[in-house]
């Protein structure tokens, strides 16, 4: 893992050149190793689950120090590799040209360089190869989903693609949100006057949180990830918490999916266990509590059989070893109800943010 | 047999002529007096065999008329005769046809089986006929000659054993045993053990060689293995069992096994599912050898004996006759484990093939993709990792062992050779040479190549330079070769 040098870790910036430069360095190594008669070979942390492991001083699954060597001398990994070679070689070039990609372009440009991939998850699948081998995240390589996330506040940036350099904008200035995209997820702050940021799982609430001037009545910069928060997105929010030292608090429905989407923001996924630049571990999870159900009387549904097999295996996962968490997921089981982040809309539209946000914000300290 | 069909339906002599290529040349006009069973001369003619001693004909000519219905008869004919073919490799066989197509079955080579030796019956395969009727015609006058002289494999020492055993004087007149003595004689000749097994010389079997030879001729397959069990003998009557099996090529694939059966290098083509052969062939498990019964493969079964254990009169199907069973299936199991080996090793081929083809592909862009992120204007050189090289294209085989292009191995630790006869027909003789210094060492040694077979060989050791030899197996057959040289550097 690379930490970042200074205290700014996460200038987005530096990264590029410094992931730019690794890039390099591989394709010279395997130069010279052809040149020497060696097949060239790369070696990596594995990612099998059997090298997938919680550390509770990250707060995030991290990967174990077992190692999986890919050798272009071996014919089963030469295909994997070769297309790994170009995997690099087609974001060296993305960095180069200060351009981006999604993982789905990635997935169509490999054909105009005689690289095939079967589909776009063996393409994906080489991608976090390459994220593996050089220890950071795709963003950082411009790579990004094609999943949207919306952000709302009194936040200043500046551009750092090209055509849009130096130019400003504020993230308040329309009523929508701003998509989180590759141009602002490398954007760099300048100035806002929030002291929080606010993460909604619903579309619906982000959109009543901004008719509602939640940004202006709680000082805080809105957040929409549609559901689980994509890697960008997180990536964002890191970022907020970490250059602009802004506390975070996440808003998600009150079952064990909607806790994991906060939970996924804390701490990650598994599947991220070889990248460390996409948590939150300070962020924390704000509603819809369990007990939120019991005290502010909110409608609700029956857990079904597959909600309570998912809080069981919550239950026993690393990540919610916090007594916070035990406690809801104890509460879930018990109630063995579940309500969404709109159930408070039964007490009239602007119950949530008149009533049980101020006091839940309050309540935890904000 | 054909002879006694021909006059029950047309009632026209057979002409028989003859000569073993001295001065005289013999000719017979017969028929058969059923009822006697005797032959009856209606002429008998002898020609000067006129010409110098070395040009003299010599020959058998024989002329039946029959009368059938040809076009039903015509694929059993006409498969007769492929099989014939078959086992006799050194026979040119012409046959024109009532529509008056002419079949043609050449020989391939130009030798022939030694001729079988005449033996006297062995005492375990004689019966109270055979004895009565030696017993009518011999010159001896006791019992200790008798033995000696009519019976294979007895001597003095077994006679003089085999008599005190079964309470026969060794002096009594042979001419003096009474029916029920002779009965006994029989089966006292039955039950002693000491008589030494039968010889197998007064047997014709065709050899490994020539059997596969024959298959070659006719099934055109891409793989044969042939096998010659050793001599056994039942109930007193020497046997040898030949096996072959074919593969590939111009085999047919059936739903079933392909069983040619031959006894005596007669075909057998009827009654194929009574026959003991085809039972053996179905109770094989061919997966163990890594073939199903519906890929294009066939078996050959030759039995020759001295008396071959048909199980009906009409002489087309074998009994199960337990000793000769046991070495058909041992004949069986030999050529199929040879099958198995050359399939699984045909497979083997096949993965390298890919295995390298991988390697080619793949490595250039390798290079090329981390020279651009490295910024390099060329890629660097992958032929220190991996080279194949082509040293024989198209290659026309002569008489003599030609060269292909050699290959510098100097930069490689692991070394294969590829060769591939292409020719349709032809066979070529290849082999591979490694150079250490200045001398040339012999790899791979001479192998020869059939019709679309390939040969590929992992070279072990370090030699600076390698190369392939290849020439036609036989003059003026030449082979069309392929050879490629693959090196990897680790």
């Amino acid at each position: 893992m690379m930490d970042m040098p200074g205290g700014n870790e996460d200038a987005a910036v530096d990264m590029k050149s410094i992931v730019q430069k690794r890039l390099e360095e591989m394709g010279a190594k395997f130069c010279r190793e052809i040149e020497m008669g060696v097949f060239p070979a790369v070696t990596m942390k594995s990612r099998s689950t059997d090298n997938i492991f919680y550390s509770p001083k990250h707060r995030q699954y991290i990967l174990g120090d077992r190692t999986v060597t890919r050798s272009s001398r071996n014919i089963a990994h030469l295909r994997p590799f070769t297309q790994m070679v170009w995997t690099a070689f087609f974001v060296h070039e993305l960095l180069r040209q200060r351009k981006t990609s999604t993982l789905r372009d990635v997935y169509y440009s490999a054909q105009a360089y005689d690289i095939f991939f079967k589909d776009q998850s063996e393409s994906d699948n080489i991608i976090t190869d390459l994220e593996t081998a050089i220890e950071h995240p795709r963003e950082s390589f411009n790579v990004f989903p094609e999943e949207r996330s919306a952000v709302f506040g009194d936040l200043t940036i500046q551009y750092t693609v090209p055509g849009y350099e130096d130019r400003r904008m504020n993230l308040s200035s329309h009523p929508d949100g701003v998509m989180i995209g590759p141009a602002l997820t490398d954007a760099r702050f300048i100035e806002t006057s929030a002291d929080k940021v606010i993460v909604i799982e619903k579309g619906a609430m982000f959109t009543r949180f901004v008719e509602e001037r939640v940004y202006e009545r709680f000082n805080a910069i809105l957040i929409y990830t549609a559901g689980q928060a994509p890697r960008s997105t997180r990536y964002f929010i890191r970022r907020l918490n970490r250059e602009l030292g802004l506390p975070v608090y996440i808003f998600s429905d009150a079952d064990p999916w909607g806790m994991h989407i906060a939970m996924v923001i804390i701490s990650g996924s598994a599947n991220a266990a070889h990248l460390r630049q996409l948590t939150t571990p300070d962020a924390k999870w704000a509603g819809v509590w369990a007990s939120d159900i019991i005290d502010y009387k909110l409608p609700s549904e029956k857990l079904n059989e597959r909600d309570l097999k998912r809080l069981k295996e919550l239950r026993v996962d690393p990540r919610y070893e916090d007594s916070h968490w035990q406690e809801q997921i104890d509460i879930f089981m018990k109630i063995k109800k579940k309500c969404e982040l709109e159930a408070f809309s039964r007490y009239g539209l602007t119950h949530i943010v008149d009533k049980y946000l101020p006091e839940r914000l309050k309540e935890i300290g904000a | 047999m054909a002879i006694l069909y021909g006059q029950i339906t047309t009632n026209k002599p057979v002409t028989a002529i003859s000569s073993t290529g001295n001065s005289r040349i013999v000719e017979y006009r017969l028929m058969i007096d059923i009822e006697k069973n005797r032959p009856i001369v209606l002429d008998r003619r002898i020609h000067a065999n006129l010409r110098s001693r070395s040009r003299r004909w010599r020959g058998t000519v024989v002329e039946i008329h029959l009368r059938g219905s040809y076009p039903q008869a015509m694929p059993k004919v006409l498969e007769y005769l492929k099989q014939t073919a078959i086992v006799n490799p050194y026979a040119n066989i012409m046959f024109v046809d009532p529509r008056g197509r002419l079949y043609k079955f050449d020989r391939t080579v130009d030798r022939m089986p030694p001729p079988p030796r005449e033996i006297n019956p062995h005492p375990h395969g004689v019966d109270v006929e055979t004895i009565q009727r030696i017993i009518r015609s011999t010159a001896e006058r006791d019992m200790l000659g008798f033995m000696r002289r009519h019976f294979h494999r007895v001597g003095e020492k077994t006679a003089r054993d085999f008599l005190r055993r079964a309470g026969i004087p060794e002096d009594r007149d042979p001419k003096s045993l009474r029916p029920d003595e002779i009965v006994s004689l029989v089966e006292k000749m039955r039950e002693y053990d000491g008589f030494l097994p039968p010889e197998a010389d007064c047997l014709s079997p065709l050899g490994e060689d020539l059997l596969r030879a024959g298959v070659l001729k006719e099934l055109e397959p891409e793989f044969v293995a042939v096998h010659q069990r050793r001599p056994s003998a039942y109930s007193g009557h020497p046997f040898i069992v030949e096996v072959a099996i074919a593969y590939g090529g111009k085999v047919p694939a059936k739903d079933d096994v392909l069983l040619y059966r031959f006894a005596n290098k007669i075909p057998l083509v009827y009654d194929e599912s009574g026959d003991v052969c085809w039972r053996i062939v179905r109770s094989i498990n061919w997966r163990r050898y890594n073939v199903s019964p519906s890929m294009p493969f066939a078996v050959i079964i030759h039995v020759c004996s001295t008396k071959i254990p048909y199980k009906t009169l009409g002489k087309e199907i074998l009994a199960d006759q337990p000793e000769v069973s046991r070495e058909i299936i041992n004949g069986i199991r030999e050529v199929a484990r040879q099958l198995a080996r050359y399939i699984s090793r045909k497979e083997r081929v096949k993965r390298q093939v890919r295995r390298l083809t991988v390697f080619s592909r793949y490595l250039p862009k390798i290079a090329r993709f981390s020279a651009e992120l490295a910024g390099r204007e060329k890629p660097p050189d992958t032929n220190r990792l991996y080279q194949r090289r082509q040293v024989f294209s198209d290659f026309v085989t002569q008489n003599e062992y030609v060269d292909s292009e050699v290959f510098d191995s100097r930069l490689y630790n692991v070394v294969f050779v590829h060769i591939r006869n292409k020719h349709e027909e032809n066979a070529a003789v290849v082999r591979v040479l490694g150079r250490v210094g200045s001398r040339w060492e012999v790899l791979i040694p001479e192998s020869s190549l059939t019709s679309g077979s390939e040969i590929y060989e992992t070279l072990r050791g370090r030699y600076e330079a390698v190369k392939v030899q290849a020439k036609s197996l036989r003059p003026n057959m030449e082979s069309l070769i392929d050879a490629y040289v693959d090196g990897i550097s680790e």
